[in-house]
């Protein structure tokens, strides 16, 4: 019994480690391929260069940060208050058959391929947009509206644990000395919860931003900063999958810069999810 | 210490993980057997390049593989002619697909091309949109961004809205050779990375005008415009009057043998050529 237990423990850990060090494999090549790009020019003109033209050796991504912040911001003030209301209604409202037909549709949500959600939003959301507001349609307001449909399982499937795990005694304690329902959820369980619900809103974040086959159908791929939500974007992901096959050279470098930005934003979320939930763990002991 | 979710991701994660690294070790590069004329065929091919070239592959490749019994296999896939001619070069697949001619670069590298069949370029509008031809040099100065109003062609009072494929993709070299010559593709125009892509962008846009392979043009959803007076069809391409037009090769490192060889002969023979006939590309 022992002996089959140490198995088991060092398997895990060798799992675990060679799961490691594919990722740092992973980045290493990322920052070795990207470093030459990066060194010619400074991180300060890479990062707040405003022009990208691989003909002429010229490689600022600022209206691409500009963009990708821009598509993430706009997918979030959409989806957020969609997600958190639908993960109330789920935790807090809802009865149990109806729970049961909405949570695996939202499952499915979650199960669609990025390109499919691409191509919906290039034959309704892009032609809707031309429809209403003219322009090209491709622009900041369709990649918004395409990944806030597509970040929307994330928000509420976590949200709706974080909502769950809030214990029993609050609503009680809550309800027991005169709360309406309604307050309940707003003044406690929501603020209770409200840890778990920001982690889900950066998850959420962290999957806009790294969002490529959509944004690349939507947004229209222009290089340069967006001056309204109707304007046509390029996101750093889109720029990388649009000129990764056939770029050489510095230009590669460039694209795996590219990289590198992205690899900082998402690190830089997960250790804020990090530090949150670690502060939730405490909250509970 | 861990929680038993944080385990099982783990675990399935560095599964997944050892999974790829043995799959992308474990195949080994594949080697021909020269087939006499009366063995059956066997054996895998793989067909890497054009996305204009792909879906035509793919529907041979099926042929062919039910032609020997499904005991071949050929695995077609769509990654752009550049990346598809680069995979031949360095060994990683046996025929690449281009919708280009060979850059000298490219030729220096001891490749072989198979014509297969002509395309033309369709310069596509909106169905609503009234104007219908347009001369080269008025094509070349859309696209460039010197002209950006459908006014001028007696079309609306609006702007044109440009639509091009990203610079790896062999139907935007095609087109800037054969129309753009020295002029580039503004700066402003939309970027689509595919031909579906293009054509659903165009159908949902009253203003906007891109380019497609001829072979993948589908009227139901959009209208190609003549260019200089001359309309694009079969009869157009092969005449040569229909200006805007390109060979489709396969390519191979040195001359073609074994499976390779069987599969492009299979593509040159007239069952072959009467497959490409049907979507509406020019046999050779």
């Amino acid at each position: 019994m022992h002996v089959k237990e140490k198995i088991v423990q060092s398997s895990l850990f060798i799992c675990a480690l060679s799961s490691i060090a594919i990722i740092l494999l992973i980045i290493f090549f990322i920052i070795n391929e990207g470093l030459p790009a990066i060194s010619r020019r400074g991180i300060l003109d890479f990062i707040l260069g405003g022009e990208w033209n691989a003909t002429y050796s010229v490689y600022g991504i600022l209206p691409m940060i500009v963009g990708t912040l821009a598509v993430t911001l706009l997918s979030l003030l959409i989806s957020v208050p969609l997600g958190v209301g639908c993960a109330i209604l789920l935790a807090e409202i809802a009865p149990p058959w109806a729970r049961d037909i909405i949570k695996p549709a939202i499952g499915t949500l979650a199960g669609i391929p990025s390109v499919i959600y691409g191509f919906f939003g290039l034959v309704v959301i892009v032609p809707w947009i031309v429809a209403q507001f003219g322009g090209t349609g491709v622009s900041v307001l369709a990649c918004g509206i395409v990944l806030a449909i597509m970040v929307l399982p994330t928000i509420i499937s976590v949200s709706e644990d974080a909502l769950r795990s809030v214990p029993r005694e609050y609503r009680e304690g809550a309800i027991a000395i005169g709360a309406t329902p309604w307050q309940t959820v707003t003044g406690i369980v929501v603020p209770a919860a409200s840890s778990g619900i920001v982690a889900s809103i950066i998850l959420a974040m962290g999957r806009a931003i790294g969002e490529t086959m959509a944004v690349l159908m939507v947004g229209g791929s222009v290089v340069a900063i967006p001056d309204s939500i109707f304007s046509p974007v390029a996101p750093m992901t889109a720029v990388i999958a649009l000129e990764f096959s056939y770029a050489s050279g510095e230009h590669l470098s460039a694209l795996y810069a590219i990289g590198i930005v992205l690899l900082l934003i998402i690190m830089l979320l997960n250790s804020v999810i990090h530090v949150m939930n670690s502060r939730r763990g405490m909250e509970r002991a | 210490m861990f929680s038993k979710k944080v385990v099982i991701i783990l675990l399935t994660t560095a599964l997944i993980g050892a999974g790829a690294i043995f799959v992308g070790c474990s195949s080994p590069a594949p080697t021909p057997t020269p087939a006499a004329a009366s063995a059956p065929l066997t054996g895998t091919l793989s067909v890497i390049g054009s996305t204009s070239v792909g879906p035509y592959a793919e529907e041979l490749a099926a042929a062919f593989d039910a032609k020997n019994d499904d005991k071949t296999s050929v695995g077609v896939s769509q990654v752009g002619s550049g990346p598809g001619i680069k995979a031949v070069i360095d060994g990683t697949a046996d025929i690449g697909m281009s919708s280009r001619e060979l850059t000298d670069e490219e030729k220096a590298k001891g490749l072989v091309t198979y014509k297969i069949c002509y395309d033309g370029i369709a310069v596509i509008v909106n169905k609503a949109n009234p104007v219908n031809s347009l001369t080269m040099d008025q094509i070349r100065d859309i696209f460039a961004g010197n002209v950006t109003s459908w006014k001028q062609f007696g079309g609306d009072d609006a702007g044109i809205i440009v639509v091009t494929r990203e610079a790896g993709s062999g139907t935007r070299s095609a087109f800037d050779e054969l129309v753009m010559k020295k002029a580039n593709i503004t700066a402003k125009a939309i970027q689509q990375s595919s031909t579906g892509a293009v054509t659903a962008y165009v159908a949902g846009n009253k203003n906007a005008i891109g380019y497609i392979s001829y072979g993948s043009l589908d009227v139901s959803q959009v209208r190609p415009v003549a260019v200089n007076g001359v309309e694009p069809s079969v009869a157009t391409i092969k005449d040569g009057s229909y200006i805007i037009q390109r060979p489709f090769l396969l390519v191979t490192r040195g001359e073609a043998t074994g499976l390779s060889k069987a599969f492009i002969e299979f593509v040159l023979s007239p069952e072959g050529q009467a497959m490409l006939a049907k979507h509406n590309l020019v046999t050779v």
